[in-house]
């Protein structure tokens, strides 16, 4: 049911309201998904601000910088953006998961 | 995500009323479920029942193709009604493992600060901390006095709330009687038997430290593995 992660999540989808109504242009990402040993689980958010100013975790730090980048770009266009992070895939070798888990994170802009 | 559901996502959290946004991955659109308000015209309704009792967000398969629950519920609460020995021990416990404890007391003897350092104390009857702090779904509610005119009320209340755990101190013949008067009040055999009497995980506790342990397994039992969801 509950627990750390979900409580840290909802102060995350307060926080973003909070940066939203100060006026911020703001990005939500969540973990959509999970594969083998990911950091964080399924439900897990970030909110980041147009100037890359973020909150909360998808991961356990590996990814952050990265789903930051994309955040801004999905704050730009409007339109949101799935991504996906794992050692499977050819980016690990950049941003990839230590741990050797796959995670897919969903990054919305907050209208 | 609209600015105006996320403020009634956080409306809900904050009221302690669990609430699911769904999130279509195909065509980005989202709406938001609240418990208290009936869903079952829904084609997830089934999903939802679900997702409330584990509260964990996930994807699942619609007729459209992807979405994404994000599923809120309360932080879960742990209401003890009994200032006594095993209280003493359970509180700290039960804070570690992280849930906000409460205890509720009327006998002033027992509901001391000297007892409960820094706990949150009601020195009240249940009957009427109750009324100012309603019980919920995601409060575990455990009755310790052993005195039916402190025990009997909460208990009733929390199995009319649905409370994810609802557990009575006493032998097997005090909760006879105690199903007695329950019968008499009203109560369903099905939903008594949601009462778990003994107390606690069966692990052989004899002193009141080691109740405690039992009791608090027995909570997050309910909590992690709620009966009808599969882990």
């Amino acid at each position: 049911m509950q627990d750390g992660n979900s409580r840290t999540a909802s102060d995350i989808l307060a926080t973003t309201q909070t940066w939203k109504e100060a006026g911020r242009s703001v990005a939500l990402a969540t973990v959509v998904e999970t594969w083998g040993s990911a950091p964080r689980p399924t439900g897990s958010h970030l909110v980041i601000d147009a100037d890359g100013n973020f909150e909360g975790s998808v991961s356990g730090g590996c990814v952050e910088g990265a789903v930051v980048a994309e955040a801004i770009d999905v704050i730009e266009t409007g339109k949101p953006a799935m991504l996906e992070f794992g050692v499977a895939d050819e980016t690990a070798w950049r941003v990839g998961l230590s741990c050797g888990g796959r995670i897919r994170v969903y990054v919305e802009p907050v209208n | 995500m609209d600015l105006s559901l996320l403020r009634q996502m956080n409306v809900e959290r904050a009221a302690r009323r669990a609430a699911i946004l769904v999130t279509d991955m195909t065509a980005g659109s989202q709406r938001l479920i609240k418990r208290n308000v009936a869903y079952s015209d829904d084609p997830l309704a089934e999903e939802f029942d679900k997702r409330f009792l584990s509260g964990k967000s996930g994807l699942v398969k619609t007729d459209a193709g992807e979405a994404f629950l994000t599923v809120s519920v309360p932080a879960p609460r742990l209401v003890l009604i009994g200032a006594v020995h095993i209280s003493q021990a359970l509180v700290p416990m039960a804070e570690i493992a992280g849930f906000n404890v409460s205890v509720i007391d009327p006998r002033t003897a027992f509901a001391t600060e000297d007892r409960f350092p820094g706990s949150s104390l009601l020195a009240d009857w249940p009957e009427d901390v109750l009324k100012v702090e309603p019980l919920d779904p995601y409060t575990a509610v455990a009755a310790v006095t052993h005195d039916p005119k402190i025990d009997d009320y909460p208990l009733m209340e929390a199995l009319k709330t649905g409370c994810f755990y609802v557990g009575a101190l006493g032998s097997k013949k005090t909760h006879g009687k105690r199903l007695e008067r329950f019968r008499e009040a009203g109560l369903s055999e099905n939903v008594m038997s949601r009462i778990e009497a003994p107390i606690g995980l069966d692990i052989g506790a004899a002193s009141p430290q080691e109740i405690a342990v039992a009791v608090l397994a027995s909570v997050i039992k309910a909590l992690r593995k709620p009966e009808g969801v599969s882990p």
